[in-house]
Formats: C-alpha cells, sequence, structure tokens
C-alpha cells in the first residue's frame, strides 16, 4: 500500500491507483479531458499535470500510478502555469462558437477554460478547419472543435466493442472519423455524445433544441427494454427534451443504448390523449365516463371466464396490479402478463430472474448464452458481458444463432437438444463447464417463446445443477427478458389463476368466441385478428395495433408520465417519476382501472397512489425494496418433457422498434433504415 | 419700522413686478420645450428603447438562438425556440419578447454575442392593446430593419467602450 503526500495531505492508497484517483479521494479537482474513469488512460490531453517532487518535469496525474513516499503538489505556481499553458494551446483550434455548440453550458473545456485558462487569447493567426464526418442518424459531429482526447475512440473500442470510430494523420491534422463515412454500427453509439468533452460529438435529434439551464431534470428508469437502466429525463414544459443515463454501477453503469435515449420523439407522436369508442365500425372521441359506462354495458351478465386480460411490456406493476385485483372481482381467471406467448414456470422466482445480477456477470468465468441475442435485447448486460470479456479468463458459447455480440464467443449448438447433450454430460462444451468456477447461463426469450417453453426451462436448471451454478455464494441461473413490465407482472401476479388461460388461451378462445371481453392493457404485439369478435377495451398511451383494433380507448400515460414501480430482468423494482403530465385527457393507469372499478360497481379498495403501494408490499414485499435485489431461493421449476430440436430464434428482428414508443419515433425509423436497413435489399422505391 | 416696510412694497406692488420682470426676460431666452411629437430632444446612443432583431448587410438574421438573453431577463419576458434550418444553421424558430413584462434593462443586448437584440432608438410604440405588446420574431426583425441605420451609428458610437 503506497503512502504519499499530496498538497500536504498523507493519504494510502491500493497499489496501482494513479495520482488522480488518490487526489479524487481527497476531494482534489484535478482538471482532466481524456481521463474517463471507465476507459483506458491514454495521457494526451495533458491536462492533469502535477508537480512532483525529484521529477524533472510536471508530471500527468493519470497516467503516473502512485508511488511510497512521492510528494505532489496540485496547486502550486509551476501547476497552474502547466495548466494555463496546456489550456491556451488547446484553444488555439478551438473554434469559440459556444453560442451555437449544443454542448455550451455543460462543456469541460467551457468550464475548465474559465477555471483555469487565460482570460484572453493570443493567437492571431489562422485557426485549423476540419471536415464534419458523417457518423449516423444519432450522431451530430463539427469536427473542427475536436481536441484530440480519443475518449469516443477509446469508449467504441473498448466498451462498444464496434471498432469504427479512430483517428487518421498525425499531429495537429489528426482527425476522428469513422475511415469511410458509415454510420456506427453500434447500439450504444448514443454515449460517444456523452463522452465527448467537447461539442464535437452532438446528439443529432437533440441539435440546437434545448439549452441545458432551462431544462427541468427528473431522474427516473428507463422501460424500453428489461434491463432498467437508471436515467434522468430532461423536460422543458410540456416536453421531454433529451434522455441521459445516470450511474448505477449495479446497472447501467453510465451508459445507455440508443433505443431508450432517442425514441423519446415517439412520446410526441401517436399518442391517444382522449376516449375513443367505436360507433358503426369507426373510433369516436368520448367523454370518460361515456367510455365506461360502454364498458359496464358489455360487462353486464358476462360470466368471468368469458372475461380475460392482457398486460403488454411498458405497463408499470401498480396498472398490472390493479387490473389483476378488478378481474378477481370479475371472477375471471384468465390474464397473462406474457403478450409475447412466452411459456415458462413463474411458480419459483429463482426460474424467471437474472439471479447473479448484471453486476454478477463480471464474477462469471464460463458464459453460456441460450435462445438469446443480449446486443438487442439488453444491450447494456451485452456490455457488462463484453466488460467482463475485456477482463479476460473467460469463456463465452451460445446455444441459437451466430450473431455479432461484439466479443468471440463459440455456437456450441442450436436448439434444445444441446441443453440436453450438456445435462447428460456428452457435450464437448461440459468439460468447460465442469472446470468452470462460476459458471453462468442466460437464458434469452427465444427459448421460451415456443410450445416447448416449459421443457427448455426445466434443461437450462438441469445444466445448471449439473454444474454447480446454485450455491450458496453464486447463482449463475440467469433469464434475460426483453420486457420492462414482465417481471413486475409475474411478481404482482398478472398471471393465469386457477384454471384461468395463459396469452395463448386467451388468444384462442377469442377467435373460437369462446371469451367475450378482452381488456388490453397496453398490449400491441399480440396477433390481433385472434381477437376474433371479442369486445376489446385497449388502454394505453400510443395509437398502436391495439387501439386499432379497440372497440374502446382509454388513454393512458407513458413511463415520463406516472410515478410507478418497474421491476427489471434481475427483479430489482425501480421507480419511475413523472417528468411530465400526460397530454389531454389522459390518466395514470392504475386511476383508470380504479375509476372503472367504480362504474361497475365493485370499488378497488384504494384511493391513493400511497394506499394502492401499500397493498401492493402488502401483496409482495419485494416491491418494498426499492432499488435492491432480494435473492431469490432456490428450487425446482420448469416441467421436465420432450423438447422440439427447432433451433431458437431471438425475438427482436429490429432492435430499434420493439414497442409503440419507438415504433413512434422519427429517430428510430432513421436509425433502421441506416443500421436494419441495409441488411434488405434497396429497390427504386428507396429515394 | 419693519411694518412701513411691508406696507410699502404692498403698496407699490415690487413682489408682483419682480416675477413679471423674470417672465419677461426669459421671454427673450431660447425655449427649453419642444413641439414634441413634431419636434423631439436629442437622446444618448445608450438609449434603452424598444427591442429590435439585426440582419447582416446580406440578409441574413444574426439571431443565432444561443439563447442567453433569454437565460439573462430578470422579468423572463423572452421566449425562445430553435431548430436546425435547412441548411443545417441554428436558428430560432420563434422569438417572443413580451413588452409589457420587460424592464429595459438591458442585459438582452449585453449578453448577446452576435449584436441581435440590440435596445433601439425608438421610445414610441404604445398600443392600445395588450397583445399588440406581445412581439414575435416577425415583429422584432421588422422593427430591425426599419431601425437599422440608427442602431448601426449608436452600436459604432459605443464600441469604443465595450
Amino acid at each position: 500500500m503506497p503512502k504519499l503526500t499530496i498538497d500536504g495531505i498523507e493519504i494510502e492508497v491500493e497499489p496501482g491507483t494513479s495520482i488522480l484517483q488518490a487526489c479524487e479521494q481527497l476531494g482534489i479537482e484535478i482538471p482532466r479531458f481524456c481521463y474517463h474513469e471507465r476507459l483506458s488512460v491514454p495521457a494526451n490531453c495533458r491536462m492533469c499535470l502535477v508537480e512532483m517532487e525529484r521529477a524533472p518535469k510536471p508530471v500527468a496525474s493519470c497516467a503516473m500510478p502512485c508511488g511510497d513516499g512521492m510528494v505532489v503538489r496540485t496547486n502550486s505556481e509551476t501547476v497552474l502555469k502547466a495548466r494555463k499553458g496546456v489550456m491556451e494551446f488547446l484553444l488555439i483550434n478551438h473554434p469559440l462558437d459556444c453560442p451555437i455548440c449544443d454542448q455550451g453550458g455543460e462543456c469541460d473545456l467551457q468550464d475548465q477554460a474559465m477555471a483555469y485558462g487565460f482570460d484572453r487569447g493570443r493567437y492571431g493567426e489562422n485557426k485549423r478547419a476540419v471536415k464534419d464526418k458523417y457518423m449516423g442518424p444519432v450522431i451530430k459531429t463539427i469536427m473542427t472543435r475536436c481536441i484530440h482526447c480519443t475518449r469516443c475512440i477509446r469508449f467504441i473500442n473498448e466498451v462498444a466493442g464496434v471498432p469504427d470510430v479512430g483517428a487518421v494523420y498525425r499531429g495537429e491534422h489528426m482527425e476522428i472519423t469513422t475511415f469511410v463515412e458509415k454510420a456506427i454500427g453500434s447500439e450504444l453509439s448514443g454515449n460517444l455524445a456523452d463522452v465527448c468533452p467537447v461539442g464535437a460529438l452532438t446528439h443529432k435529434p437533440y441539435a440546437f433544441t434545448a439549452r441545458p439551464w432551462e431544462l427541468r431534470k427528473t431522474e427516473t428508469i428507463d422501460v424500453l427494454d428489461a434491463v432498467g437502466s437508471n436515467i434522468r429525463v430532461d423536460a422543458r414544459g410540456a416536453e421531454v427534451m433529451r434522455v441521459l443515463p445516470r450511474v448505477n454501477d449495479d446497472i447501467n453503469e453510465e451508459w445507455l443504448n440508443d433505443k431508450s435515449r432517442y425514441s423519446y420523439d415517439g412520446l410526441k407522436r401517436q399518442r391517444l390523449d382522449r376516449p375513443y369508442i367505436r360507433q358503426n365500425g369507426k373510433l369516436v372521441p368520448a367523454s370518460w365516463a361515456e367510455a365506461f359506462t360502454a364498458i359496464a354495458a358489455r360487462l353486464k351478465g358476462l360470466s368471468g371466464n368469458r372475461i380475460a386480460a392482457i398486460a403488454g411490456d411498458l405497463v408499470d406493476v401498480e396498472a398490472q396490479f390493479a387490473l389483476k385485483e378488478l378481474l378477481s372481482r370479475l371472477g375471471s381467471a384468465n390474464l397473462d402478463c406474457r403478450q409475447d406467448g412466452a411459456r415458462f414456470d413463474t411458480s419459483v422466482r429463482a426460474g424467471y430472474l437474472f439471479n447473479s445480477g448484471i453486476a454478477g456477470i463480471e464474477k462469471a468465468d464460463v458464459i453460456l448464452l441460450v435462445g438469446t441475442n443480449p446486443r438487442w435485447e439488453g444491450t447494456l448486460v451485452n456490455a457488462r458481458i463484453r466488460k467482463r470479456y475485456l477482463a479476460g479468463g473467460v469463456t463465452i458459447a451460445s446455444i441459437g444463432e451466430q450473431r455479432d455480440l461484439t466479443y468471440p464467443y463459440s455456437v456450441i449448438g442450436s436448439g434444445p437438444d444441446t441443453l440436453q447433450q450438456l445435462v447428460d454430460g456428452s457435450h464437448p462444451f461440459s468439460e468447460t463447464l465442469r472446470a468452470a468456477k462460476n459458471p453462468m447461463i442466460i437464458v434469452g426469450m427465444g427459448a421460451f417463446q415456443r410450445a416447448d417453453g416449459l421443457a427448455v426451462q426445466a434443461a437450462a436448471r438441469l445444466v445448471g445443477e449439473a454444474y454447480g451454478m446454485f450455491r450458496d455464494d453464486w447463482n449463475g441461473f440467469n433469464v434475460l427478458h426483453t420486457a420492462a413490465a414482465r417481471v413486475g407482472g409475474i411478481e404482482a401476479g398478472f398471471l393465469p389463476g386457477e384454471g384461468g388461460r395463459d396469452t395463448h388461451g386467451i388468444l384462442d378462445g377469442a377467435s373460437k368466441g369462446e371469451i367475450d371481453f378482452v381488456y388490453l392493457l397496453g398490449a400491441d404485439e399480440i396477433d390481433m385478428a385472434k381477437l376474433g369478435n371479442a369486445f376489446v377495451v385497449y388502454q394505453g398511451h400510443h395509437g398502436d395495433a391495439g387501439a386499432h383494433r379497440a372497440d374502446i380507448i382509454l388513454p393512458g400515460a407513458a413511463y415520463t408520465e406516472k410515478n410507478a414501480v418497474y421491476v427489471n430482468t434481475e427483479g430489482r423494482p425501480q421507480l419511475a417519476r413523472l417528468a411530465v403530465f400526460p397530454p389531454g385527457e389522459a390518466r395514470e393507469d392504475w386511476k383508470i382501472v380504479r375509476a372503472l372499478s367504480e362504474v361497475l360497481g365493485t370499488t378497488l379498495p384504494f384511493d391513493t397512489h400511497g394506499q394502492l403501494r401499500q397493498r401492493l408490499m402488502a401483496a409482495n414485499p419485494i416491491f418494498g425494496a426499492v432499488g435492491e435485489m432480494t435473492p431469490a431461493s432456490w428450487a425446482p421449476f420448469g416441467a421436465q418433457g420432450p423438447v422440439d430440436a427447432a433451433p431458437f430464434v431471438t425475438p427482436i428482428t429490429n432492435f430499434y422498434m420493439t414497442d409503440p414508443i419507438s415504433r413512434a419515433s422519427v429517430t428510430m425509423a432513421n436509425c433502421t433504415e441506416a443500421l436494419v436497413g441495409p441488411a434488405q435489399e434497396r429497390t427504386g422505391t428507396h429515394g | 419700522m419693519a411694518f412701513l416696510d411691508r406696507a410699502a412694497r404692498s403698496l407699490f406692488l415690487t413682489e408682483l413686478l419682480g416675477g413679471m420682470a423674470l417672465t419677461l426676460r426669459y421671454m427673450f431666452k431660447p425655449k427649453v420645450t419642444i413641439n414634441y411629437p413634431y419636434e423631439k430632444g436629442p437622446i444618448s446612443s445608450r438609449f434603452r428603447g424598444e427591442h429590435v432583431l439585426r440582419r447582416y448587410a446580406n440578409g441574413e438574421e444574426r439571431c443565432i438562438a444561443c439563447k442567453l438573453c433569454e437565460a439573462v431577463c430578470p422579468a423572463l419576458a423572452i421566449t425562445i425556440e430553435a431548430e436546425p434550418r435547412d441548411d443545417g444553421s441554428r436558428r430560432t424558430t420563434r422569438y417572443d419578447i413580451d413588452m409589457t413584462k420587460c424592464i429595459y434593462c438591458g442585459l438582452c443586448q449585453e449578453a448577446c454575442p452576435v449584436d441581435a437584440v440590440v435596445m433601439g432608438p425608438n421610445f414610441e410604440f404604445s398600443t392600445e392593446s395588450r397583445e399588440e405588446l406581445f412581439y414575435n420574431k416577425q415583429k422584432l426583425l421588422a422593427n430591425g430593419d426599419r431601425w437599422e441605420a440608427e442602431i448601426a451609428q449608436n452600436l459604432a458610437a459605443e464600441a469604443p467602450y465595450r
């Protein structure tokens, strides 16, 4: 443990700590541009120079490891002069266009020039000008502003694992570029603008629309995938202007995927802002009272087994809980929160959770992916696996399709039969699993969205049991969900009750005429044609597939418009908070269900959000532990049985459009065209 | 004695005549009043009157939507919305000044990095309704075109002190 003195304060640090990190521990601010705590250290901006005794020159503190007996000064005359000099050199070629720069107001260079720079420029020559580069539909470039810190190159190579950005030429002529003017093929490209300390890389959809000081910041969570990334929603007035990640080392570190970050413009389009009733085949605007009365009239005299409800992917726990209570009062057990038709055992918590936690990936030494493409189903889970891969000493294998996951892995099979070979030890990969200390299996929805889902789940469990994935100190059985509402719905009990039908049963029943009333709680991904002649009530926030089929539309609130609980794939309840109010007459979803229950004559026993949360916690105590993972105890789950040899197929065909919000987003449409589109053949009608 | 003095002054109206003499004297001096609105007094080149949005000589509007005036305005009278124009430059789509809120402090023109928003020499913009005092971008640019000559002169006069 080296012991050193910084500014006269003695500190003992872990071996390998840099002087800059030691200064941070002491609360001493060292200016820096190129250093980023989650990226490698190139030490090329020279802004973090400090003076060290017995060193002939100032040293770059980010790259200098602490040594025993070092004496460092961070505020001496030499240091201040060095910083001033470095700043002056950086500003030689930096255009002073802060007023039109989107980074203005939150720019590292601006702040540090104020704090450490000189109060006037002495440079009168011509400045360098660099041609702007095309980096895809979400990153805007103004390369003249670049100070060559190389954070973007390091991010895209290290974290994203897509080496699309690099530098060409040397010295003053250095340019950051995508080499061949192509869109960055990463789902994490939005983070480039976040790591850029100046305004060289900015968010294209946010360009020129707002200034950081006029935004109202709300700390909330993302629901466009099941990872539950922590985000900050910046709003101005009634409009969401941008979405930024928040630091949470257990989940998303400080990154965010492009869909979660840029699909906010979908929140302004295709919104349902008032109730509608279908009259003579056309949806007609109506009042809440009319809509409720129409529902009550249809439900009158209907027996419980002819009523059903399906919950969608973006629904909060409160709404699902309230609707479940309502349906049980109506005598119906036909409800399912798995609109994708996935079949898996929900009786044991460990059977459907990401038990090791996303941070737990860093402890695994063998990772087996089953029927999942984590790059699309949980981009930040994939980033974590890549982080684990970079740390070294890990074997990654996949059963399923061959995809580019940004790290090397071997495909050891394509279907459930490989799982069975692993169970009986006849597969060559068994040796690797047996030798592993912390083996991990990640099962995706591609493995469960098939008729033999329960058997696949049981086979995956048997693999886990055979190779010691369940121990007191380690649970390597992980399920990667694709929908933010899923785990919350299961925990709230939005599942078929005694003798009730699941999604398949409901759709079958509706098409056969056995079910007359279907309540779609934000469910858009089901096959609407199978609903037959059933009376459909759609409660949700976007005019998507469900609303088109609906007989009655009840406008709900999107995730930025309500205070609600969501449970991520790890089983970690997190709070979404209201950033802006729902548009028009739209209301929070649980309130709609509560108001409807009153019209139906079975008033639900909660009047406030607090009372509802109390009941929720009483029904399932995990909802009380917000932000924490409640460990799941181990018990056998799944149903052993014959499996189909058909290969696993990932359920997501287009990462950028998986839900009503991203389908309504123009930015996501641009991303689809630029990044998913080229896979399709271009025809004469493509511009 | 004091009584006699006062009586004599009252009798001969000396104070009255003294006052009239003063009035008569001013009749031969130059007038200080002007025949407003046909005549107007001189105003300082620093005068803070009605706002204008200026253009460059080639007709391009100066405002780049940096929103510094909106941020600095102590009365929250300025509202700006912006988006990239077709040619990719940063421009306002909305620039409103609520002249009923404005306190004419001049911080907006101090904050402007391109001398786009300037408080011109015009002080005669009273209206018959409140609504007419909610200025939009069109009105402000029209003001700019109208007052450009005077404003350019004022700015040139002030340049050495800025």
